[in-house]
């Protein structure tokens, strides 16, 4: 909608700009500044003062003490130092950065896969998956968290009745949230439910790109479906397909929610807790809030790195 | 997107192709449309099920609830367990935060995300382009990396438990995004139009409001819808920025309500009927504007 509308709208302003050489409307006016005062305001005041107090705070000794009273003491970068030389923030960074990689990695595979079967299904059965995808799509998080909480009860749950019915005994009873490895599995699960629709209705999206007569040439001249699409569908689809890992990534290193919502009930909290939930027992539960500061500069930091390519492409498209 | 149809019948009736060749491509086309068409079904169920079990639990009986069989379409079917779930105060409680905070978001959003956009796309001035890369690297941030600053500030300010504080966090957070969507809209409409309007005798601010508001009211309902599903299921920032039982909103209220009947066992139906409650506003709303939505997807994090 906006994004087919505007480009030839903007390629006329552009034309006119570039024909005269002041800006067309209200040179030097103060207007656009006061328009954008509200919005920044409360950036500023949402966003702008807690990643100020973030980094001051991430350079100071602020422990319980201080919530008391007791002046901060600056520490310089006494504790990144700490912090980056323990082995327990790697082990949550390392298990953060896999469990993202393999959930934004799963998502984007079913994604395809899902875009491609709605490309190829005739109208009625595409019809019906695109409305599953929307309905997994709208369910609020806390809603579906709380749904699959339902599906894996180990004592009720549907999941393991099915199981048992099929034969693994072993299933009837068995605590999914109790044990690290299962716990992450439900968590992709949930995660990956949640996420598969984005990423399958955009590909789709993108599919629906792909010229029809380059795929008839192609099996004309005796291409078979892998190298169709190898050679002609994935180079097209390749800018949306990026950015859409890109997001993934993005999205899946932020799931404090999700892993919180499962804990509740008695899985091992220190043994499941990903980056969001590190800063969070760091912060609010022992009250360390240097520390907390500085991983969550951390995050913040490898978010903007990540956001870059993306931010870059957003760009473009405003220039273009 | 569902009104793109597929192109393959012309292609497969092409009269270019020979008859030798285009005899057997037909068949195996078919062939495959069909095994895709069955996938395809199958996939949609399985996504869908979560939502039908949902569904399904919160109108069964404690009894069949509770059963080890699962039940999976009941005649004792009713609506006891929202009846229950209503009952209470706590639930009505939830429901007046959410909406209070919700409905001041999307207001505040609305406003100043619109001058903002206004501001982007029909001005050019220095310090434009840092800005927007400022803006898009702002929807980026995780709410987990800024959390417990916006705890610490807003128990300095007595704002926890507050709508105030949560919603000046939450209208911070959407803002960015609402002012990259609107910027589109905002420029799709021409100056010309606004120019024109002017040269037939109204005031700049007359012009604006008979001509260019009306244009872009898709626009603002697709960033109030936004910023309405953004409040309305936002739980990081409202688990620290609103501690007390008293004043939750629903998404924490309904982890509340199934934590605190796991001792005694888990009520699932009233818990699904709860986040029935929760999930149908959502459901409507999203797919009310999901055309928008899928269409502006990858120019923009949609749902993060």
């Amino acid at each position: 909608m906006n994004t087919t509308t505007s480009p030839p709208v903007e390629a006329a302003d552009r034309l006119v700009r570039g024909a005269v050489p002041a800006p067309r409307r209200r040179p030097r006016s103060a207007a656009p500044y006061a328009l954008l005062v509200p919005a920044v305001l409360v950036i500023l005041l949402g966003m702008g003062y807690p990643v100020y107090w973030q980094i001051v705070t991430s350079l100071q000794e602020y422990g319980l003490a201080q919530q008391f009273g007791q002046p901060p003491e600056f520490v310089g970068l006494g504790n990144y130092a700490e912090l980056f030389t323990s082995s327990a923030l790697w082990a949550v960074v390392w298990k953060s950065i896999l469990f993202c990689l393999a959930n934004a990695g799963i998502t984007v595979v079913l994604g395809m896969l899902f875009a491609l079967l709605m490309k190829a299904a005739s109208k009625l059965p595409r019809a019906v998956l695109q409305v599953a995808m929307l309905l997994a799509w709208a369910m609020p998080m806390v809603a579906a968290v709380t749904v699959f909480k339902w599906l894996f009860d180990y004592r009720v749950g549907v999941v393991n009745w099915l199981l048992v019915q099929i034969g693994f005994e072993d299933a009837r009873g068995f605590a999914w949230l109790a044990q690290p490895l299962t716990f992450f599995l439900v968590a992709t699960l949930v995660i990956v439910w949640m996420s598969v629709p984005f990423v399958a209705l955009s590909l789709y999206a993108a599919l629906t790109q792909v010229s029809d007569e380059v795929m008839e040439a192609a099996s004309l001249d005796g291409a078979n479906a892998w190298h169709k699409f190898w050679n002609i569908v994935l180079p097209t689809i390749r800018p949306v397909l990026a950015i859409v890992l890109l997001l993934q990534i993005i999205w899946d290193l932020r799931v404090f929610a999700q892993i919180r919502l499962l804990q509740d009930g008695g899985a091992p909290v220190g043994e499941t807790n990903l980056l969001g939930n590190f800063i969070y027992a760091l912060g609010v539960g022992e009250g360390d809030f240097g520390s907390a500061a500085a991983v969550s500069i951390f995050v913040l930091l490898l978010t903007i790195a990540l956001s870059w390519p993306y931010v870059r492409s957003l760009l473009k498209e405003d220039e273009a | 997107m569902t009104t793109t149809t597929s192109t393959r019948g012309p292609v497969r009736h092409r009269p270019g192709t020979t008859a030798a060749t285009s005899q057997p491509a037909p068949r195996r086309l078919r062939l495959g449309t069909a095994g895709a068409s069955v996938a395809a079904i199958v996939v949609a169920l399985v996504w869908i099920f979560p939502v039908y079990w949902m569904i399904n639990t919160s109108l069964l009986p404690r009894t069949q609830v509770q059963s080890r069989t699962p039940t999976f379409f009941s005649l004792d079917a009713g609506f006891f367990n929202y009846v229950r779930v209503l009952d209470g105060d706590s639930f009505l409680n939830a429901l007046r935060m959410s909406v209070v905070v919700t409905l001041s978001t999307v207001v505040f959003v609305l406003i100043f995300a619109f001058l903002g956009a206004l501001a982007i796309s029909r001005f050019r001035f220095r310090g434009r382009t840092s800005f927007i890369i400022a803006m898009l690297f702002i929807q980026m941030l995780p709410a987990e990396g800024l959390f417990i600053a916006q705890y610490r500030m807003l128990s300095s300010v007595n704002l926890l438990n507050s709508a105030i504080g949560v919603t000046v966090l939450y209208t911070a957070a959407v803002i960015p995004f609402t002012v990259w969507m609107l910027r589109g809209f905002v420029a799709g409409v021409p100056a010309e139009l606004e120019e024109a309007g002017m040269v037939d005798g109204l005031s700049r601010t007359g012009a604006f409001i008979r001509i260019t508001f009306p244009l872009l009211a898709p626009g603002l309902v697709a960033a109030g819808v936004y910023a309405f599903l953004q409040a309305w299921n936002e739980f990081t920032i409202a688990l620290v920025a609103l501690p007390s039982n008293s004043a939750q909103t629903l998404p924490l209220w309904l982890r509340g309500f199934l934590n605190s009947s796991a001792s005694q066992g888990v009520n699932w139906g009233e818990v699904m009927a709860a986040s029935t409650l929760i999930a149908v506003p959502v459901i409507v709303f999203f797919l009310i504007v999901q055309g928008r939505m899928t269409g502006g997807l990858v120019s923009g994090a949609v749902k993060g």
